[in-house]
C-alpha cells in the first residue's frame, strides 16, 4: 500500500519549546487516521509539519514522496490544511468565497457546485455572507472551499467543532467519501467517541511523541 | 503543463476579483474612505482659507489626501485577510506569492485610483485650480504611475504589518516615510500640471519618469520580498 505520510525520529521545534519530540508515524493512502490526546500534546504540530508549515529540525519526513526538509513548500498544492480558523473572507457570500479558492486552483464551475452541494450549503445560503453564518456553516463553506482545491491529503484540526449532529455526519460521510475516492485523511480531535467509528486508525499522541497506536 | 507564469495569472486574477467583489459587498471605499478624504480636502481648504495660498499648495493637499485614505485602504486590505485567518489559508494552500502580490497592489491600485480622480474634482472645485489640456494630460499620467507605486508600497507594508501586533499604529509609522518620495516627485509633476507658484508643465515630465522608476522599485522589491515576508 502506497505510504502518504512518513515520519521517521521527527523534532520540531515552536519557540524553542520541541513541540515533537521525535516522532515516528506511516500513513498510507485511503487512510482516516485519528490523532488524539491532551491539549499540547503535539497533535496538530504533527498536521503542521505534514502540511509543511512547520520545519523540521531533526528526523526525516516525506508526504507524497516530497522531503519535508528540503522541499517542504512543495507539498502545500496537495495538502488540504483545515486548522482552528476557517479561512474565510468574511465579507464575501459563501458562493464567493467557494468560487474564489476554485478559481484560485483552476477548478471549473461543475466542482464548485458539486462541493456545495455535498456541503449543503446551495440553496438558500448561497448568497449569504460568510460573517452572517452560524459557526458550523462557516465550517461546512471552508470544508467546500477544500474539497475545490482537489487536496490528496487532508489535514482537519478539530474538524467536527461547531458542527451540528447532522453537520457531523454529513462530515464523516463527505470524508468517507474523500477516502474512497484516494483522499487520506489525518484528523485531530479531542471528541475521541465521535471520530474513532471513522477513522480506520486512531494514534494516541502525547508529550510530542507517539505514546500508542490501535486500529 | 501549467507553468509558473500561468499560475500566477491565475492566483492574480483570483485576488483582485476578490478583492474588487470584498469592496464592492462592504462599500467602504464609497461610504466611508471617500467622505474620509473628502472631509480632510475640506478641513485643509478651512486652515488654509485663502485662494491664493490654496492654489499653490492644491497639489500637495491633493496627494496627502490621497497617502491619508491609502493607509486606511491598505489596513482594510489586510484586515480581510486576518479576520478568519484567510492569508494563512492561502499560505498554507501553497498559493503562488507573487501571484497574491500582484492581485493585492492591482485592486488596491483601481481603489486608489477611484480615489483620486474624486480628490481630483474635489480639488478643482474647492482650490479653483485650472489646468490646461496638457495639464490635464500630465495629471493624469503623474496619477496613473504614483499610483502604481503606491499600489505596490502599499501591499508590501501591509503584508509586512498583516500579523503584527499593533498593526494600526504600526502600518502609518512604516508605509509613510517609505511613500515620501512618492509624495514629493507626485506633488512637484502636479504643480507642474496645474502651472502653480510659477511652474512650467514641461517640469513635470521629469518627475513622471523618476515615480515610474519608484514603480518598477517598489514593484520589484515586492515580487521578491512578499513571499518571504508572508511566511514569516
Amino acid at each position: 500500500m502506497e505510504t502518504v505520510v512518513e515520519l521517521r525520529g521527527v523534532v520540531a521545534v515552536l519557540s524553542s519549546f520541541p513541540a515533537l519530540a521525535g516522532i515516528d508515524l506511516a500513513v498510507h493512502r485511503g487512510e482516516i487516521v485519528l490523532l488524539h490526546g491532551p491539549n499540547g500534546a503535539g497533535k496538530t504540530s504533527v498536521l503542521r509539519v505534514c502540511a509543511g508549515l512547520l520545519p523540521i529540525e531533526r528526523g526525516e519526513g516525506s508526504v507524497m514522496g516530497v522531503n519535508l526538509r528540503t522541499q517542504r513548500e512543495s507539498v502545500r498544492e496537495r495538502v488540504g490544511l483545515l486548522g482552528h480558523s476557517n479561512g474565510l473572507y468574511l465579507e464575501l457570500t459563501v458562493a464567493q468565497n467557494v468560487a474564489f479558492w476554485a478559481s484560485a486552483v483552476g477548478a471549473s464551475a461543475q466542482e464548485v457546485a458539486l462541493a456545495m452541494q455535498q456541503m449543503k450549503i446551495d440553496g438558500r445560503l448561497t448568497n449569504v455572507k460568510a460573517s452572517q453564518l452560524s459557526a458550523g456553516q462557516r465550517r461546512r463553506c471552508a470544508l467546500a472551499s477544500l474539497m475545490v482545491r482537489r487536496a490528496s491529503l487532508w489535514l482537519l484540526d478539530e474538524p467536527h467543532a461547531g458542527l451540528d449532529q447532522e453537520g457531523r455526519d454529513e462530515l464523516d460521510a463527505i470524508l468517507r467519501t474523500a477516502v474512497m475516492s484516494g483522499a487520506t485523511v489525518i484528523l485531530a480531535s479531542h471528541e475521541t467517541q465521535r471520530s474513532r467509528s471513522l477513522a480506520t486508525r486512531v494514534i494516541t499522541v502525547d508529550g510530542g511523541l507517539i505514546s500508542g497506536s490501535e486500529s | 503543463m501549467t507553468t509558473r507564469l500561468q499560475t500566477v495569472r491565475r492566483v492574480s486574477w483570483a485576488v483582485v476579483c476578490k478583492d474588487l467583489r470584498i469592496e464592492w459587498n462592504s462599500k467602504v471605499l464609497l461610504n466611508q474612505v471617500a467622505p474620509f478624504s473628502l472631509v480632510v480636502m475640506i478641513m485643509f481648504a478651512f486652515a488654509l482659507d485663502n485662494e491664493g495660498i490654496l492654489q499653490r499648495v492644491a497639489p500637495g493637499l491633493l496627494w496627502l489626501a490621497t497617502l491619508f485614505s491609502m493607509l486606511i485602504i491598505v489596513q482594510r486590505s489586510f484586515a480581510v485577510e486576518t479576520a478568519d485567518g484567510a492569508l494563512d489559508a492561502l499560505r498554507v494552500a501553497g498559493t503562488e506569492p507573487l501571484g497574491i502580490f500582484i492581485g493585492k497592489s492591482l485592486a488596491l491600485m483601481v481603489q486608489l485610483f477611484a480615489l483620486e480622480l474624486m480628490l481630483l474634482a474635489v480639488a478643482l472645485v474647492l482650490y479653483t485650480v485650472e489646468p490646461t489640456a496638457t495639464g490635464y494630460a500630465e495629471t493624469f499620467a503623474t496619477m496613473v504611475v504614483a499610483t502604481v507605486g503606491l499600489g505596490f508600497v502599499g501591499t508590501l507594508y501591509g503584508g509586512l504589518g498583516a500579523g503584527a501586533r499593533g498593526r494600526e499604529t504600526l502600518l502609518p509609522l512604516l508605509l509613510l516615510p517609505a511613500v515620501a518620495p512618492v509624495l514629493i516627485g507626485a506633488t512637484r509633476a502636479t504643480e507642474a500640471a496645474f502651472e502653480s507658484g510659477g511652474a512650467q508643465s514641461s517640469q513635470g515630465w521629469p518627475w513622471i519618469g523618476l515615480l515610474a522608476v519608484f514603480a518598477g522599485v517598489f514593484g520589484a522589491v515586492g515580487a521578491l520580498a512578499f513571499g518571504p515576508m508572508i511566511e514569516e
